[in-house]
């Protein structure tokens, strides 16, 4: 007894640390491996997620069900018709006249009406009425667009190739050509896919970090630790550094699905990405332990960890949603939810490559997050139950 | 002023608790020191302030005025320093329920910094004292009650500490655990020289403490060795009964006198605590001959007790026994019900019967072939070691758990057809108290009251009765979250009691409870089994054990004894009821197969 009390010359001293941080690492990774929930948060949920968002969301429209009305058919209206008829983008089915084609809209079984009015013939050509009409079912304001502008698109392709066949001249002001960049094919889990990653992360960093502390608290193991020689820092870097590497873990899982599973391009550098992956989880983290602090018990820490990371990281990081479309008030406050940087990096990343004027200030903000949450965290955190 | 020597040293310590409504003055001006190398029992109630305290010397939460000292250190400035030379066992200690009896010691050895080569032998010593060698790669998890708190004391112990702080290790464990838990603490006092300050609402412990301080609502009421409080009550204190006379009967006759100052039911007689010291015999019962007419009283002096002298010194501190003599008459002039006595002429025969009685989960038998009776009106307790089968044959006869086989009958219904009309007849008190902790105490008798059916007017009725009869008016607004227990335990039993149940189960319904609280408390169950209610009461507290008509000890499954208090403990021919449980269990288990006692029943380990 005597001998430890002397020991306390800085070399024994930082013997003791190392002892108890092993001691409550070990400790960690046992409890990661045995319990069930740790293991699927980590690796089962990350599969399940992309699984679902890479197959099972999508939001390109293709295969649309749809009506062609040909009110007076000829050569021109049905060259016209078949273009529908044979694009992937849409399903389209003949109708007979104008009242059934819109029963069939009323009973949702098409999303939208081509009409090819009774002078299409007449006057697609020199147009002084507009010769084709469009109905187009509204419900999902979202699809509805694509279907209009794809339907657009169409004409003005037919028109053209009519016009080149028949050796006219096509008289329009501005030719429209329209090249789509970083994802040329329109693919939108190339899109969906990086951006998970930081819901992977947000997962595994601020929901699972908040639990286990939680659970420490619920079930008394944090009362008789907290009694221990160990040091607030030693418990929570202890904490902090198991679920680091099972947040890296998680996200490197998520990369290969991504890489080879949905064949996502990795544009940019595979270090920068990591570099701002660690960066991202070590805020979430942070956040983790500082619900912890708040939230006692697991009910509550699971709680407070979906509405304040789990759903902003959802619903205003630019992952699914376009942020630019938002109202100015959503916009700024998606600047302070870490996932929006993560999600422009991640995104830049896969599909556009290193840009640095994109990286550096999003990096730049994570950083500054990082550390402004850790500050409070440590300031936050003692070794005292009151 | 205090020196290195000194194990703790506490002056004139101040701490309150700041809630958004109200202030709790959990502690004030608390000044002891430790005795080196003894045994303290810091003793008190709940609530009484015990785990602030303990809470307070290791250093996990703030004080605001006094001093604090642990081995000369300074607790409030050199923490870390008093944590690396104590060992803290919370009421709940932290196992890790996942990690194996193994890799929760080496978690401890590498916090408190025990040097890897010692450690092999460190922990064979403390397994083998726990008689836990052969658990080494267990699951914390999958350890009986008993074991988990001995492993638990096992951690706090890897690096002999030199003060040694127990917050309540026995709460909640039965009486052979209990025991050896005790005998393992005086071991390591004689083996290693620490001194340890254990704390505990159980006052027969008290009786094993070298020094104790009593505590009693944040203020340090007594302090001595256990002898000095008992020999005040020298000559005060008797057993009392009469061969016509029922014991609850007598102990009305009893408490009309004034010179008694406490009547306990006591087995088959009545321990009786007078106001000031008697000469003779023959003062108290020619007192009770006088108030009576009656004669043939037996009283014979006994040995004074610790919890005579808590009830003494308590009584003078407030003065008169917490109101309880007045809520008391309200209750017992108040009748249950009218309807109370035709529901008892139509059906006859006993309260509930159960006849080889078996439930099974999977191949683990947890009630084995149980057969017994309980009389309408009596009070029947049902004992035995955590995982014997108590919850388990509760929840049966409760209807909450179908039997694997056997019969099994409750006020004249089968419980195997008629479950629901049964359960409208039974009225249930968890040791938990069920209450909704966000409602008020008006609440909680709404909702009780709606879930067993009642209405309008009738509703109404029984809502009041509640309230008269358990003093309930002054806090109809609280939330009963914030309730002191004593007050929480009362509205869980009106809330049991709404439907006016020909039976009552109760499941530890007083520990934790100070035993002013659970003679009031106990005062109102004799009022109810009077009127003919049976009452069913599971127990690990022995006390609580004399106070039943008769009762049963289980183990692994079966009754092992059967009969009134006194049958059993002449059976065993001792005294003491605990000494008899010990007994009975300890011979019961070396018939069975010796390994059988770790099976625990989870349910209850849980939370």
């Amino acid at each position: 007894m005597t001998d430890n009390a002397m020991q306390t010359e800085p070399q024994g001293r930082k013997l003791h640390m190392l002892m108890r941080v092993r001691g409550l690492v070990i400790k960690e990774f046992r409890q990661i491996l045995r319990d069930p929930s740790s293991i699927s948060i980590a690796f089962v949920m990350p599969v399940v997620l992309l699984l679902l968002f890479g197959y099972g969301v999508s939001l390109d429209a293709k295969h649309i069900k749809m009506g062609v009305v040909q009110q007076s058919p000829s050569v021109a209206s049905a060259d016209f018709a078949s273009h529908f008829y044979r694009s992937e983008y849409f399903d389209a089915s003949r109708y007979e006249d104008v009242p059934s084609a819109k029963e069939a809209m009323h009973q949702g079984t098409i999303q939208a009406v081509v009409i090819l009015k009774s002078n299409f013939t007449q006057d697609f050509y020199s147009r002084p009425t507009a010769p084709v009409q469009l109905l187009v079912n509204g419900v999902n304001s979202n699809t509805a667009n694509l279907i209009n502008g794809y339907v657009q698109a169409a004409w003005q392709v037919w028109l053209s190739d009519y016009a080149n066949k028949h050796g006219l001249t096509l008289t329009q002001p501005v030719q429209q050509l329209t090249r789509i960049w970083f994802n040329s094919e329109v693919n939108s889990s190339y899109f969906l896919v990086p951006g998970l990653i930081a819901i992977v992360m947000t997962l595994i960093g601020a929901l699972l970090t908040a639990l286990v502390v939680a659970r420490e608290w619920e079930r008394g193991t944090m009362e008789a630790l907290l009694v221990t020689p160990v040091s607030i820092y030693e418990i929570l870097f202890s904490k902090v550094f198991p679920y680091f590497v099972l947040g890296m873990g998680g996200m490197l899982l998520s990369l290969l699905m991504a890489l080879y599973l949905f064949h996502v391009p990795l544009r940019g550098s595979l270090w920068i990405l990591l570099l701002s992956s660690a960066l991202f989880l070590w805020v979430a983290l942070s956040m983790g332990i500082l619900i912890s602090t708040v939230g006692r018990t697991q009910f509550v820490a699971g709680q407070i960890a979906i509405l304040v990371t789990f759903l902003p990281a959802f619903l205003l990081s630019g992952f699914i949603f376009d942020l630019h479309s938002t109202p100015l008030v959503i916009q700024m406050i998606s600047h302070i939810v870490p996932a929006h940087y993560f999600v422009m990096l991640l995104q830049s990343e896969f599909l556009a490559g290193d840009i640095f004027w994109i990286i550096l200030p999003n990096l730049l903000a994570l950083l500054m997050m990082g550390i402004i949450l850790t500050l409070v965290v440590l300031k936050k955190s003692h070794k005292r139950l009151d | 002023m205090s020196n290195s020597t000194t194990p703790l040293a506490v002056q004139s310590l101040n701490k309150c608790f700041v809630l958004p409504n109200r202030k709790i003055e959990a502690l004030s001006d608390v000044s002891f020191e430790l005795k080196p190398g003894r045994v303290t029992g810091l003793i008190g109630a709940d609530g009484a302030g015990k785990t602030t305290l303990m809470r307070l010397i290791a250093g996990l939460l703030q004080y605001e005025e006094g001093e604090i000292r642990v081995l000369g250190l300074d607790v409030a400035t050199q923490s870390l320093a008093v944590q690396s030379m104590i060992g803290y066992m919370p009421q709940q200690f932290g196992l890790y329920q996942d990690l194996t009896v193994r890799e929760n010691l080496s978690l401890y050895a590498d916090l408190q910094g025990v040097p890897e080569h010692t450690r092999a032998e460190r922990f064979e010593f403390l397994l083998s004292m726990m008689g836990m060698n052969a658990f080494y790669d267990r699951l914390a998890g999958n350890l009986s009650g008993g074991m988990k708190q001995k492993l638990g004391l096992a951690c706090t112990l890897v690096k002999a500490p030199q003060l040694l702080l127990l917050d309540e290790p026995t709460v909640g464990v039965d009486p052979v655990s209990r025991r050896e838990l005790w005998q393992i603490v005086y071991q390591l006092v004689e083996k290693e020289g620490m001194s340890v300050l254990l704390s505990t609402a159980y006052l027969d412990e008290a009786e094993r403490c070298d020094d104790i301080k009593l505590l009693h609502e944040g203020k340090l009421l007594a302090e001595g060795p256990p002898k000095k409080f008992s020999e005040a009550m020298l000559q005060r204190t008797f057993l009392v009964s009469h061969p016509q006379l029922s014991k609850r009967d007598l102990k009305k006759q009893l408490d009309t006198l004034s010179m008694v100052k406490d009547a306990l039911i006591f087995g088959d007689a009545l321990r009786v605590l007078t106001q000031d010291s008697i000469d003779s015999t023959d003062v108290l019962s020619k007192a009770l001959e006088k108030s009576s007419g009656m004669t043939g009283y037996q009283i014979e002096p006994v040995a004074p007790r610790f919890e005579d002298a808590f009830v003494d010194r308590l009584a003078v501190q407030e003065g008169e026994v917490a109101g309880g003599d007045s809520n008391q008459s309200a209750f017992s002039s108040t009748q249950l019900s009218s309807s109370q006595e035709t529901a008892e002429q139509t059906t006859q025969g006993p309260a509930i019967q159960v006849k080889e009685l078996v439930c099974k989960f999977g191949d683990f038998v947890a009630v084995d072939h149980l057969s017994f009776s309980v009389e309408r009106g009596e009070i029947f307790g049902l004992l035995g070691a955590n995982g014997a089968g108590k919850t388990t044959t509760f929840r049966m006869l409760c209807g909450l758990l179908p039997a694997t086989s056997g019969h099994l009958e409750v006020v004249g219904l089968n419980l195997r057809h008629a479950r629901a009309q049964a359960r409208a007849k039974l009225g249930y008190m968890s040791q938990k108290f069920s209450l909704y902790g966000v409602m008020t105490v008006e609440q909680n008798l709404a909702f009780y009251s709606q879930v067993y059916g009642l209405k309008g007017k009738q509703r109404q009725e029984r809502i009041n009765w509640a309230v008269e009869t358990f003093d309930l008016q002054e806090i109809l607004s609280q939330n009963s979250h914030d309730l002191p227990l004593g007050f929480k335990q009362r509205l869980a039993m009106a809330c049991a009691l709404m439907h006016e149940p020909d039976i009552l189960f109760l499941d530890e319904p007083t520990s934790g409870v100070d035993p002013l609280g659970r003679r009031d408390f106990w005062d109102k169950i004799n009022a109810l089994a009077d009127q003919g209610v049976t009452i069913m009461v599971t127990t690990h507290f022995m006390e609580e054990a004399e106070y039943c008509d008769r009762m049963a000890i289980m183990a692994s499954g079966s009754i092992l004894s059967l009969g009134t208090p006194g049958e059993i403990k002449e059976q065993e021919g001792v005294s003491d009821m605990e000494e008899a449980f010990v007994r009975i269990v300890q011979s019961g288990k070396s018939r069975k197969a010796p390994d059988k006692e770790d099976t625990s029943d989870d349910e209850e380990e849980a939370s």
